[in-house]
């Protein structure tokens, strides 16, 4: 008998753990049928709950939705406004417990037990993350926010530089710019990605090494014990479910909107229902080949695709821009958000009510409705990484990529709406609000707009593709109980409904209500973050270091 | 004639594979060759193992069950795959050229409509490697 398993093979003896005794067997719940000729293996109450309740809120909204959307609506405005202090104080307290594990001792804690490796390069790993981060909200507010911030929603009560008439008023524009600079970086930088780490880290923890199953559940055991595999645990997953598929269709049915917009623009395909309809089958077909070809074979190569295109289009803006600005002005921004950060985040004793609740709580809702799926998706790719290495990786390098990022496109915007007043970025956020062609605009008056454009379409419905592919994958594990090996129509099931749900609401109407719906699903799990993070403490300290 | 039998075990459903056990294990005592029983797992835990080790552990134990219950010269091999629904075919490809395995030994699945769409494991390692490839119905 000899035992061979050289290091080609596992990668590595995984070294210590703390692994959770628990009478609970991965896939116990689960129900393992066919149907007709496809192979199922499923969650007993998670799959059919998520399924069917999906199913009726869709036909629900569609029927009702003139009664349905004011709700919704009305709910997330009572959330951001009335709560705007919890988001804002939860986020922070985010951030300092992801900055307290970079310099304690936890940090030295490797997920996958003390001896794993990582299972990807750093270049894929940072791939994924990325795209299944924020991608496509760069693509949608690089533009955007950085200028309707300056213009518009005056963050701290920084004046903005034009006058009712629209004149500029010289002496108002370099803190004016400034704030909006920083403000948008505030919402794309340290916070946001505070709030996926500490997802992705609680589920890496109690999965890879407490041995748990890799699902939402997992991470309240410290907290409910045995009861988690019950009722208790079924309501978080099936949330986390229904948190994931609403974002991602509701995404889906906006994202054929901009890249409809984006093709009226540049080549005058008209903005219609059919062509968006066109646009959702497209990018769920794509997504189920991506699907078809597994996690390394489909998402990572579309991530790193993604990452390449991005660059592309990321370093010609800087070079067709104001070069010198943008490169002078990545120090410069980043200092800006240094110096107002703390400001920015304060929770009390502010009268910016627009944006802080309107932009600034709303952000974080949603951030934290999506970090269900960008966490456990992050969380899959991680192993073997310390902790100290995965949170300065998942927090400090993506917002110093967004900060570069909203540098070059909204630095570049904010210049052409400074020195052009019949500027097209200026057309379509301050003048009139048409924020689906504000990249569109800003590429518009750079040479070579015709092809530049070209890539943001395809880039933008590149990262979409990405998102329903990862998403299907996170709703899949999630509904198979923990299980990554369940058969693969499961996946294809949850690709193809992501794409249904979106086309039925683009045509019934109701997809605002129903983002209105995804985001209001921030306060719960707001709540489920925060006792995260004790968990994650916790469980930290009883692992070897 | 042939060097060494691998054999492809999914340690979740080994009842179901007894078939093609015994057929390993005749054949390995009549060429005098070891059997490779190679399983593939995953890096989040399953309902067999916490993680990769335990489950390279379960597999040895079973590699030794077989042994002292056929009389025949076994070895196993653990692989983790990071989406095995989708990559099995590929790693017991690789594990078919790391272990210098000459003949796969395998259980089937009924054939069915599906097969059209995912081809069964056993037509793609007869399709894409040197080995022989017997599959047990």
């Amino acid at each position: 008998m000899n035992d061979d398993t050289d290091s080609q093979a596992i990668p590595a003896p995984e070294g210590a753990a703390d692994i959770i005794a628990t009478d609970y067997e991965i896939g116990q719940d689960n129900i393992t049928t066919s149907i007709g000729p496809f192979g199922l293996d499923i969650h007993n109450p998670v799959f059919a709950i998520s399924g069917l309740s999906i199913v009726a809120f869709t036909f629900l909204t569609l029927a009702f939705q003139d009664s349905v959307g004011p709700i919704f609506n009305d709910l997330r405005s009572w959330l951001t406004g009335s709560l705007d202090w919890f988001f804002l104080a939860s986020a922070n307290i985010f951030v300092l417990v992801c900055l307290a594990l970079i310099v304690t001792p936890l940090g030295s804690v490797r997920l996958g037990g003390k001896e794993a490796t990582p299972d990807y390069s750093y270049f894929g790993w940072f791939a994924m993350l990325f795209a299944a981060g924020m991608g496509i909200g760069l693509m949608f507010f690089g533009v955007l926010e950085p200028v309707y911030h300056m213009a518009i929603s005056e963050p701290l009560g920084v004046p903005a530089p034009f006058d009712e008439s629209g004149n500029l008023i010289p002496e108002n524009v370099d803190a004016a710019v400034a704030m909006g600079m920083a403000a948008t970086i505030f919402h794309w930088g340290l916070h946001p990605w505070a709030i996926y780490a500490v997802v992705a880290l609680a589920l890496a923890l109690f999965s890879f090494n407490k041995g748990l199953p890799l699902t939402m559940r997992s991470i309240f055991y410290p907290i409910f014990g045995e009861k988690v595999w019950g009722w208790v645990g079924h309501v978080i997953d099936i949330l986390a479910v229904f948190a994931t598929l609403f974002g991602l269709a509701t995404s889906l049915g906006f994202g054929a909107q901009q890249a409809n917009a984006g093709l009226d623009f540049v080549f005058g395909i008209p903005n219609s229902v059919n062509m968006q309809v066109f646009l959702i089958i497209g990018i769920t077909a794509v997504a189920l080949v991506s699907v078809l070809r597994g996690l390394d074979g489909g998402v990572k190569v579309l991530s790193e695709i993604n990452m390449a295109i991005a660059a592309l289009l990321l370093l010609f803006v800087v070079f067709a821009g104001p070069t010198g600005a943008i490169i002078g002005g990545f120090f410069t921004n980043l200092g800006e958000y240094a110096r107002e950060v703390v400001p920015l985040s304060m929770p009390f004793g502010r009268d910016d009510d627009g944006f802080r609740q309107g932009w600034t709580s709303f952000y974080w809702a949603w951030w934290i409705s999506w970090s269900p799926f960008v966490g456990m998706f992050i969380a899959r790719v991680s192993r073997g990484r310390s902790v100290r290495e995965f949170v300065v990786c998942v927090l400090l390098i993506p917002s110093a990529v967004s900060v570069f990022w909203m540098t070059a496109f909204g630095g570049t915007a904010i210049e052409q709406v400074l020195t052009n007043p019949e500027s097209a970025v200026r057309t379509y956020v301050i003048d009139s609000y048409v924020p689906e062609l504000s990249l569109f605009g800003m590429l518009s008056e750079l040479p070579m707009a015709s092809v530049t454009s070209v890539i943001g379409i395809v880039l933008v419905i590149v990262f979409f593709v990405t998102s329903s592919d990862s998403g299907s994958l996170v709703i899949d594990t999630i509904t198979a109980g923990g299980k990554v090996d369940a058969p693969v129509p499961q996946r294809v099931f949850w690709c193809t409904f992501e794409g249904l749900v979106a086309i039925a609401l683009l045509l019934g109407g109701g997809l605002g209500a129903l983002q209105a719906m995804a985001v209001s699903t921030g306060f719960p799990f707001t709540v489920v973050l925060l006792l995260a993070c004790w968990a994650i403490v916790k469980g930290l300290a009883s692992e070897p270091r | 004639m042939y060097n060494r039998i691998m054999v492809p075990v999914d340690l979740a459903h080994a009842n179901r594979l007894e078939k093609a056990l015994i057929t390993a294990a005749d054949l390995s005592k009549h060429y005098k060759i070891p059997v490779v029983y190679v399983g593939v797992t995953t890096a989040t835990p399953s309902s067999l193992a916490h993680n990769p080790k335990e489950y390279a552990e379960k597999l040895a134990e079973f590699g030794r069950d077989q042994a002292t219950r056929h009389g025949h010269q076994a070895e196993t091999k653990a692989y983790t795959s990071h989406d095995p629904s989708i990559d099995l075919d590929d790693t017991l490809l690789k594990a078919v050229h790391e272990t210098r395995s000459d003949l796969v030994v395998m259980a089937s699945h009924i054939p069915n409509v599906t097969d059209w769409i995912w081809p069964s494991n056993g037509g793609t390692l007869a399709t894409h490697s040197d080995a022989s490839v017997l599959v047990v119905r």
